[in-house]
């Protein structure tokens, strides 16, 4: 299976995606820059965390209307899994992909250390290899995870088991500690914490890989011609 | 030539931790009248003399400029006329 890291002006959690997916998850990955246009031959998207164009505006704006964006537009919708983490779920927002927006947290701080995350859904691509409402222990690092959305967008998201990761404890004003969303269909998943900074027990956990293993699980289980 | 000026607020409905802080500091210094402090943005924005200048803002509001899921914008479009 192969990845794409797309990598943004402002990007900074670009090498640990790729190191996560090459060293720890031993599949392919490549970068892909931001003015590039095709993500032909790639087989799973990976939005990093980051700062891309600054923050400027509004997080991930502006990243929005970056080239390559169509491509990843076209990749989600054609049910390839896509995966954004901090400032990539912020983007993931601002296209549309996934509903709601981010506001700055309830504290005003930037938060950065590991959160537990209770597995909401673990029938998911992403999160089959958990089990459902395990606990985790995911860093966070970001200074606007406080998800937003209208009453009726979030009836939606729980009557159709789109929120796949809850924070344990509330820790940035999060509606319904959301932490991970993901789409309808299941194939775009948007989380503020940071599985790729959780694939070794070297880095104080390795409750991410698993995530990852199961995009790959679930691609190779599609992907094994029957004989 | 058009000067735009553009103003971003977060929706009433929507909980501001910015003003909300701005507002306990300005209880602090004893300005205890204040009710509510809401934060928004600004923009200045000049514009080539082009038609449909409204409908064209209004497009780089609702795609850009603004996220309207928790923020409302407003305009003034002023046409102005170099020297």
């Amino acid at each position: 299976m192969k990845f794409a890291v797309i990598v943004f002006p402002g990007s900074n959690c670009d090498s640990d995606m790729f190191f996560a997916i090459q060293d720890a998850l031993k599949e392919e990955v490549a970068y892909v820059r931001y003015d590039e246009t095709s993500l032909e031959g790639f087989d799973g998207v990976l939005l990093p965390g980051g700062f891309s164009y600054g923050d400027y505006l509004r997080s991930g704006a502006i990243a929005c209307f970056a080239p390559i964006m169509e491509a990843v537009k076209q990749f989600a919708e054609s049910g390839k899994p896509v995966l954004g983490v901090c400032n990539g779920f912020q983007m993931l927002l601002e296209l549309g992909l996934l509903p709601g927006a981010m506001k700055r947290n309830d504290g005003l701080k930037f938060i950065c250390r590991p959160v537990e995350l209770v597995v909401e859904n673990n029938e998911t691509m992403f999160t089959a290899g958990y089990q459902k409402d395990e606990v985790i222990s995911v860093p966070v690092a970001h200074g606007e995870g406080n998800y937003e959305c209208d009453e009726q967008t979030l009836a939606t998201l729980e009557e159709k088991n789109q929120v796949v990761f809850r924070y344990a404890q509330a820790i940035n004003g999060s509606k319904a500690d959301i932490a991970g969303i993901t789409n309808e269909r299941g194939n775009v998943l948007g989380m503020m914490p940071h599985p790729e900074r959780a694939v070794e027990s070297l880095l104080g956990s390795e409750d991410g890989l698993r995530l990852f293993q199961s995009i790959v699980r679930n691609w190779r289980e599609s992907h094994v011609t029957t004989s | 030539m058009y000067k735009v000026k553009v103003y971003v607020t977060l929706r009433e409905s929507v909980l501001d931790p910015q003003g909300g802080a701005v507002k306990r500091a300005l209880h602090t210094m004893e300005y205890k009248e204040v009710e509510e402090v809401r934060i928004g943005k600004y923009m200045e924005l000049t514009l080539k003399n082009t038609d449909d200048v409204e409908k064209r803002i209004d497009e780089m509001c609702s795609k850009l400029l603004a996220n309207t899921v928790i923020e409302d914008y407003r305009y003034e479009i002023e046409e102005v006329v170099p020297s």
